[in-house]
């Protein structure tokens, strides 16, 4: 066995193992449910790597990341939509605004001939991590604002309001150069940790563990950034489960099903909506920044409403909204299904130039008619999702006491 | 209902000493579009009693609790809660001043156990701060525990505790309104408004109500302001009665008196009489 399937594994290992650890009876001690998540996870991740060639497995490794990214801006969706039922169709305002913030914060501003092509408003060079919080802070800014006055409508107006931000944001990053270089990308956003698959190294890390990333070459940084953003899920996932199996969990499922009611019961509704879109947001901002440091070059077309909008909702319709691992399921399924069809199509492309010699060219309209069709069947047949909302949300509510 | 009911309250539970206005709604006015639901009506609820609210269909009984209970903004009149002020004021905020109310047409949350329903109730839980539940789990989970004790209690009170783990929303519309009574009891309140807390509920289950009503009365000073279609219950357990027509008081006063009244039959028996005498 080589050194960079070892050490391949080795990274894969993480994600895995916690998702073994999940699935393992909750009643086994924790003395053996964690070794035992470990042998396996690891058992797992290094059976993929041995026997999955590397092309493929490269392939699969952006996409998980991807998949990840998208089960981090699921999971924000399923705090506003899933508990607390409020109708935000402008995810994509807070990814942009996210993914952008996270990009000024990080890169360094253009200086002598380079400032003459790209334009931006800032550029902090900070670390990956504050970027990915500062970008948390303006999503969850732009959602009060966003929220305070139109929360206390009806419910139609917050619908409004977050369509029109969405496309307003996107204005504003295609035409306003001086901000993040308007229509031309924003370039060079760094990516964390990719000293690690360097030559020269991380100073900061000390070198034998630095020599145990030695046997992996740039190519490889795929993996080490899955690490990252499948990290990122779980922390969310564990953080969100925490507030949501509680009484803020509660109230924010009892006002989406009777506002009056939670008001009768001395609620504040109007806050506590205005908190779960927040947190909401605070999230999506956050998936935006992984976003932008993965394409390392972003501009204002990657938050196109199709992407960045309609499909997350048709992840966490999918997976079934209310249920955290649902979220993160159907993201996982719908961007599988979203590529595979795309191969399909490629597939196809003779059968459909036998057919009409302009179909092979409208090809991609076929992956949208696949997942309208999708859509329209989980709404038929499974309007609850793969995996509903629990009838025990509550840690606390006596059936399910630990 | 015998007055001996009335001395047994401790006096001023409540903050307020018995006999004095607890509740007070002064000329209160609500036009919906052309209609006019509620007319210039002004009357009091004495701290202490169990007092009835009655009337026609459509004579604005339910539009005053929304008008009282902050959910409807009167376009005249004012509220006075223990004599503050609290006309305008969000429901929440009514609420956090121990006025509690119930719905004609029960709301429960549909897709939250009847259990979950209740532990909601309780103002100022720990856990209802994002934060809480991630930084201070443990002491969230002990309030949870003391919680579940007292909605546990409420449930195996209005016999509903066989119910505490199914949907709210399948429950029967009588289950469902003993629901919304089991709620109020969550709250500890001062005053409970009860808009026709017997429609749809068993009679057995009903006398057994209306036993637990005169008890909170007496033991725990609550006042009560009840709607009620019932005639007989209503005279059999309020006191003083309102009657209500055409969104205005038309009388109050003891219930045998109210009974006798003609302007109170003839409210109850339509318009020929009443129409010959304007
Ligand atoms: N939200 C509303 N919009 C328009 N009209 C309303 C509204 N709520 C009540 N009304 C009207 O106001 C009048 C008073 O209604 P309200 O519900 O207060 O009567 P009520 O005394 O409670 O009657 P019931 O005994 O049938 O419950 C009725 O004519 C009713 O149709
Ligand atoms: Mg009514």
């Amino acid at each position: 066995m080589s050194d960079v399937a070892l050490i391949k594994s080795l990274l894969l290992t993480i994600p895995l193992a916690f998702l073994v650890f999940r699935a393992l009876p909750a009643g086994l001690a924790l003395a053996a449910r964690l070794p035992l998540a470990l042998a396996l996870g690891w058992t797992v991740a290094l059976g993929v790597t041995l026997l999955v060639p590397t092309g493929v497995m490269s392939y699969l490794a952006s996409f998980a990341i991807v998949g990840s990214i998208y089960a981090v801006i699921a999971l924000g969706l399923n705090v506003q939509w899933g508990y607390t039922g409020l109708f935000n169709i402008g995810i994509a305002a807070f990814f942009a605004v996210g993914a952008f913030t996270s990009a000024l914060f990080t890169t360094t501003a253009p200086t002598g001939v380079a400032a003459g092509f790209t334009q931006q408003a800032f550029g902090l060079g900070a670390p990956f991590l504050v970027g990915v919080l500062a970008a948390g802070v303006v999503a969850g800014v732009l959602a009060a604002v966003v929220g305070g006055p139109t929360l206390r409508l009806r419910d139609d107006y917050l619908a409004i309001a977050t369509i029109g931000i969405a496309e307003l944001v996107r204005l504003v990053f295609q035409n306003e150069r001086w901000l993040a270089n308007g229509p031309q990308p924003l370039r060079g956003i760094p990516q964390p940790l990719v000293c690690l698959v360097r030559e020269a190294g991380c100073p900061w890390l000390p070198a034998p563990i630095m020599g145990l990333f030695a046997p992996l070459s740039p190519r490889d940084y795929t993996y080490v950034y899955l690490v990252i953003t499948a990290l990122f899920v779980i922390v969310t996932f564990m953080v969100l489960e925490r507030a949501v199996r509680s009484p803020w969990g509660r109230l924010l499922r009892a006002v989406r099903e009777e506002e009056d009611a939670a008001a009768m019961n001395g609620k504040d509704v109007a806050r506590i909506k205005l908190q779960a879109f927040v947190v909401g947001a605070v999230i999506m901002g956050m998936g935006g920044a992984l976003y932008a440091h993965y394409m390392v070059a972003i501009d204002y077309s990657h938050f196109d409403p199709l992407y960045a909008t309609f499909l997350i909702w048709v992840m966490l319709m999918l997976g079934g909204s209310g249920n955290n691992r649902g979220a993160i399921l159907g993201a996982f399924v719908i961007w599988g299904v979203w590529t595979g069809a795309a191969f399909a199509v490629d597939a196809l492309r003779p059968a459909l130039a036998a057919i009409s010699p302009e179909l092979p060219a409208r090809g991609p309209y076929l992956r949208l008619l696949l997942i309208a069709l999708l859509l329209i069947f989980i709404l038929l047949f499974r309007p609850k999702g793969l995996i509903g909302e629990e009838r025990f949300v509550s840690r606390h509510s006596g059936s399910r006491e630990a | 209902m015998e007055p001996t009911v009335a001395r047994r309250i401790p006096p001023g539970a409540d903050g307020v000493p018995n006999g004095q206005p607890l509740l007070h709604v002064d000329r209160l006015s609500k036009d919906f579009g052309g209609l006019r639901a509620v007319n210039g009506c002004s009357f009091s609820v004495r701290s202490g009693s169990i007092t009835g609210l009655i009337g026609p269909n459509g004579a604005g009984k339910s539009t005053v609790f929304g008008l009282i209970s902050g959910f409807l903004r009167p376009d005249e009149g004012r509220v006075y809660l223990d004599g503050d002020d609290i006309t305008g004021l969000p429901p929440h905020q009514v609420f956090r001043r121990g006025l509690c109310r119930t719905f004609q047409i029960p709301r429960e949350h549909a897709s939250l156990t009847v259990l979950e329903n209740l532990m909601l109730v309780p103002p100022d839980q720990l856990g209802e701060r994002f934060w809480n539940p991630l930084l201070r789990p443990l002491a969230v989970r002990r309030q949870e525990r003391t919680i579940r004790e007292k909605a546990q209690e409420v449930l195996e009170f209005l016999t509903l505790s066989h119910l505490r783990d199914e949907y709210a929303g399948t429950l029967s519309g009588g289950q469902k309104k003993l629901l919304e009574l089991a709620r109020t009891l969550m709250a500890d309140p001062r005053i409970v408004l009860l808009d026709e807390p017997a429609a749809g509920v068993n009679p057995s289950l009903m006398a057994r109500i209306r036993e637990q009503l005169v008890q909170l009365n007496a033991e725990r000073g609550i006042t009560f302001l009840l709607i009620e279609h019932d005639i007989p219950l209503v005279m059999g357990l309020c006191d003083p009665v309102i009657v209500m027509n055409q969104g205005t008081k038309l009388a109050e006063g003891p219930p045998a008196l109210v009974r006798g009244d003609p302007r109170v039959l003839e409210a109850y028996l339509g318009g020929q009489y009443g129409a010959a005498d304007d």
